[in-house]
């Protein structure tokens, strides 16, 4: 039995060590926003944050998130409190199929925590492990960047 | 394809005049009932039914615009009814750009044929003259002015749509003399509404095919041949069979699968199968080195499909040829194909029910009826958004696959998603092509003559179509159907190797010859451009060539050449834009331009590219002019032309699917990668509206002009010319030594 937060909210999963995270929130929990690509550490589209960090979930066993915060596309927020990312995406009318969309806000919403003002070339270096088909990448890029504007402030770091 | 295709021999269903005219009764003519695209509601909503149906191109939300506009209510009450077989009029396939065309002038005029009937309702029960009522947000009103009433002010009296539904028959015939507004009067259409089906996209909601769980729901995995061709000589699955969670092992033929309770599990029965099949390989590719060689050995079918004058020109003094080419390219969406099937638990009663992200679900049906030897009434076909979709890719067969499982397991759903590597390995590729190009000039260097040939595979195995099913897996069945060869379709629609192969250049003559290969090593099928990238990319890299050759301005030779006055203003725009000036570039800084109308039928289109070259090609920025006639959603349009124009960038600097001489190696991502967000050019872009022009689709029109802006672009910056797609290093490298 592995236990983590996921979504805030206190997790275990009985699916073994082994088990890959992407399966076990796909599959047991029934939450299908972390979409499959690859399964191979090679498309983006399965990232989820763990403890603040963008990883992909097609390649993260569950062992490697045993105590950890795990939070996920439905988690970063919602139709009635989205995510600066998530509203800024939609303003900006960033995207077409959408199916990159979820990896794509996680590593957007890690990079804005840790660097609240990135310059575009940063914001393309954060997202280079995603892949986009339809070619949505410059309106993306636009919205993460307007996103900025719009996340709180970053809290002082402690000793700071 | 679409509906133009189906049609085109059928000219009682086709009125002549210009193309949007042409394919504007196609839709309503197969499909004439006001109900089957329209259902009016008490509770204030109106169900738009279009057969087409989202690929994540937006046009669920142009197509409830088209509604709202035409029945003067808010785009808030328009509910827009996912496609079925058993529910949606017969709309063909969603392609070649023509969902606005097709669906939007069928439900534009079923929309004001409903609006005329509810008027003459309500001018009934108001008692007034339709002519004096007026419809604002659903609500009909009767307004009559002071005089007669009596009283200071006017007294009106209303009803509404919702009102009159119950008592209106919406199943009569459109009336295709009833005019639909005026664009002028616009005021929904042409705004940049927001696309309805985003917002659940980015919060996760459960939306797309592979987020689908029905009840009872069971997984499959299928194992492909080790190699196209491929036969499974044998396989011991009995030591699978016992494994957790497994229920059955499907074979027929080189046909295998499982069957089992959850997704992990059908995932390592598969591994195993895959690891016990003894395959005999039978085909042999070519040789992915040497493609342009390759293609013009194969045995050919050759059609002239356009000629103009005689193309012997006496006084041409001397001839410049060129052959140009690119490999086959992969659909490679991000998320691999899925479906779900489900056999009636009684076999003789009941329907197979599909639920897939096809393209053409009327047409899927009747494969699926022919693969399965059933009538097509007893398969019902459900549309569910999927991945991005450029064409035709997998859907079709991995819903066949599903229902093949699905068949061991009566009365249950099977969930069947495709692997990385069956996705790319597995889906159609759209074809190598081959293009030499002649052009016979004068002393002056003016072009006299002009001879295009192209080489490829056909462009279309589209289900739906032939008399075998052109499913992946029928060709693998222990009686397998016929493999098909891939065919074009006709030029009139568009064609398929040939599109755009005809210039708009006012050459006196010219002759435009299609080889289409009757052999097919690769399975090849329709792809976003079909084969507009490779010959807009030669048609317009010889331009270049031969204004470079005449020292003439590459913008003025071309304008010289062209008199659309559409075509002439997006190429003028798209100058403007960045501020053309013919310089010699040069030491690895380029600027390069094209220009197409797309299927010389649908949207105008130049681009200008600016590349820098060092090792690889690195596109800096793409200026945009686009023509798309009346335009519907101005968001939505640049959305798909950017879109477009980054895919096309990916295409023509990366894209080549990898194989040896048994089977194709780029099955994962490092293997065929795509542009990336650090690689992706800026793209400024220009629309040109013509309101009083029909609205033509935009998602295609840039992918032809992108790739020869480039290649121009490249050679503007290095001084060679590199006439091979994709544009890689090594083809950099190897032209400038
Ligand atoms: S599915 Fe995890 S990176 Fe592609
Ligand atoms: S929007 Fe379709 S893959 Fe990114």
């Amino acid at each position: 039995m592995v236990q983590f937060t996921l979504n805030g909210n206190p997790c275990h999963s009985g699916a073994g060590d082994n088990a890959l995270l992407l399966d076990v929130l796909r599959g047991d929990l029934g939450l299908t926003g972390t979409r499959f690509g690859c399964g191979a550490n090679q498309c983006g589209a399965c990232h989820v944050l763990v403890d603040g960090a963008s990883v992909p979930a097609c390649d993260t066993p569950l062992w490697a998130v045993a105590g950890k915060q795990v939070v996920t596309v439905e988690g970063l927020g919602s139709a009635a409190a989205p995510h600066p990312v998530q509203a800024a995406l939609i303003v900006y009318q960033a995207g077409q199929c959408g199916y990159c969309l979820s990896g794509i806000q996680i590593s957007a919403a890690a990079l804005l925590a840790r660097n609240p003002n990135p310059t575009d070339a940063e914001v393309r270096s954060a997202l280079d492990r995603h892949l986009c088909r339809c070619g949505s990448h410059n309106r993306i890029v636009k919205a993460v960047l307007a996103a900025a504007q719009h996340m709180p402030p970053k809290p002082t770091e402690s000793g700071a | 394809m679409n509906l133009a295709f189906r049609l085109s021999t059928d000219a009682a269903a086709l009125r002549a005049g210009p193309g949007g005219e042409r394919v504007r009764a196609a839709s309503l003519a197969v499909n004439p009932r006001i109900s089957q695209w329209l259902r009016f509601h008490a509770d204030g909503s109106v169900e738009a039914r279009p057969g087409k149906v989202e690929i994540g191109q937006g046009i669920v939300t142009a197509l409830a615009q088209i509604v709202a506009e035409e029945l003067d209510v808010s785009l808030a009450r328009i509910r827009m009814v996912p496609a079925g077989t058993d529910t949606s009029p017969d709309e063909a396939v969603t392609s070649g750009s023509l969902s606005i065309q097709e669906s939007g002038a069928a439900l534009r005029q079923a929309s004001a044929c409903a609006r005329a009937l509810f008027l003459d309702a309500a001018a009934a029960q108001l008692q007034a003259a339709p002519e004096t009522l007026q419809i604002s947000d659903g609500e009909i009103r009767a307004v009559s002015d002071s005089t007669s009433g009596g009283t200071s002010g006017s007294t009106s009296r209303t009803t509404s749509y919702w009102a009159l539904a119950a008592g209106i028959n919406l199943d009569v015939d459109a009336d295709t003399a009833i005019k639909p507004k005026a664009p002028a009067d616009y005021r929904i259409v042409g705004t940049a509404a927001p696309r309805r089906d985003l917002p659940e996209k980015v919060f996760g909601t459960p939306r797309l095919i592979h987020d689908l769980v029905l009840p009872g729901m069971l997984h499959g995995r299928v194992v492909r041949p080790s190699a196209p061709g491929a036969h499974l000589e044998s396989i011991d699955s009995s030591a699978v069979q016992t494994l957790p969670g497994v229920v059955c092992i499907v074979r027929d033929g080189s046909f295998i699968g499982v069957v089992a309770a959850t997704e992990l599990q059908a995932n390592r029965a598969a591994e195993q199968l895959a690891q016990l099949a003894q395959w005999r390989e039978t085909r042999e590719l070519p040789d992915a080195q040497h493609l342009p060689a390759w293609l013009r050995a194969q045995p050919v079918e050759s059609k002239v499909v356009d000629q103009r004058a005689d193309p012997a020109i006496v006084s041409a003094t001397r001839t410049m040829q060129a052959t140009y080419s690119r490999g086959f390219v992969a659909h490679a969406s991000i998320g691999p194909s899925c479906a779900l099937a489900r056999w009636p638990a009684d076999a003789a009663s009941g329907a197979l029910e599909v639920w897939t992200h096809s393209q053409g679900i009327f047409n899927l049906r009747t494969d699926l009826a022919l693969a399965f030897a059933r009538a097509p009434e007893t398969v019902v076909v459900h549309h569910v958004e999927g991945s991005g979709c450029y064409g035709h890719n997998g859907a079709d067969d991995v819903a066949y696959d599903a229902a093949l499982l699905a068949r061991a397991v009566p009365g249950r759903t099977v969930r069947l998603q495709w692997t990385r590597a069956q996705e790319l390995a597995w889906s159609p590729v759209s074809p190598a092509m081959r293009v030499d190009l002649e052009a016979a000039l004068d002393d002056a260097g003016n072009i006299l003559a002009w001879k295009h040939d192209v080489t490829s595979n056909g462009h279309g195995t589209r289900p739906g179509r032939a008399k075998t099913p052109a499913l992946l897996a029928a060709t693998h069945l222990e009686k397998p159907f016929e493999a098909l060869i891939a065919v074009n379709a006709p030029l009139a629609a568009g064609g398929g190797a040939e599109r755009n192969a005809v210039p708009l250049y006012n050459f006196p003559a010219w002759t435009i010859t299609n080889h289409r290969l009757l052999t097919m090593p690769l399975r090849t099928s329709a792809m976003r451009s079909l084969g507009a990238h490779c010959n807009v990319f030669a048609l317009e890299s010889f331009i270049d060539e031969i204004a470079h050759a005449r020292g003439e301005d590459p913008l003025a030779f071309r304008l010289r050449q062209l008199s659309d006055p559409r075509a002439i203003a997006v190429v003028e725009r798209a100058a403007q834009l960045c501020n053309w000036r013919d310089d010699a570039r040069g030491e690895g800084h380029g600027r390069g331009i094209a220009f197409a109308k797309y299927k010389n039928t649908g949207a105008y289109c130049a681009v200008i590219a600016e590349v820098d070259v060092a090792r690889e090609v690195r596109v800096k920025k793409l200026w945009i002019a686009v023509d798309v006639g009346l335009v519907i959603n101005p968001d939505g349009v640049r959305n798909q032309i950017e879109g477009g124009a980054i895919q096309a960038a990916s295409f023509t600097l990366k894209e080549a699917v990898a194989f040896d001489r048994s089977r194709i190696t780029s099955d994962a991502w490092e293997h065929y990668p795509i542009l990336k967000f650090s690689e992706v050019p800026e793209v400024d872009i220009d629309l040109i509206s013509r309101p009083d022009q029909p609205a033509v689709g935009a998602g295609e029109a840039a992918h032809g002009p992108v790739a020869a802006a480039i290649g121009n672009a490249v050679f503007n910056a290095i001084g060679v010319r590199v006439r091979d797609m994709p544009l890689t290093p090594e083809r950099i490298i190897s032209a400038m030594a």
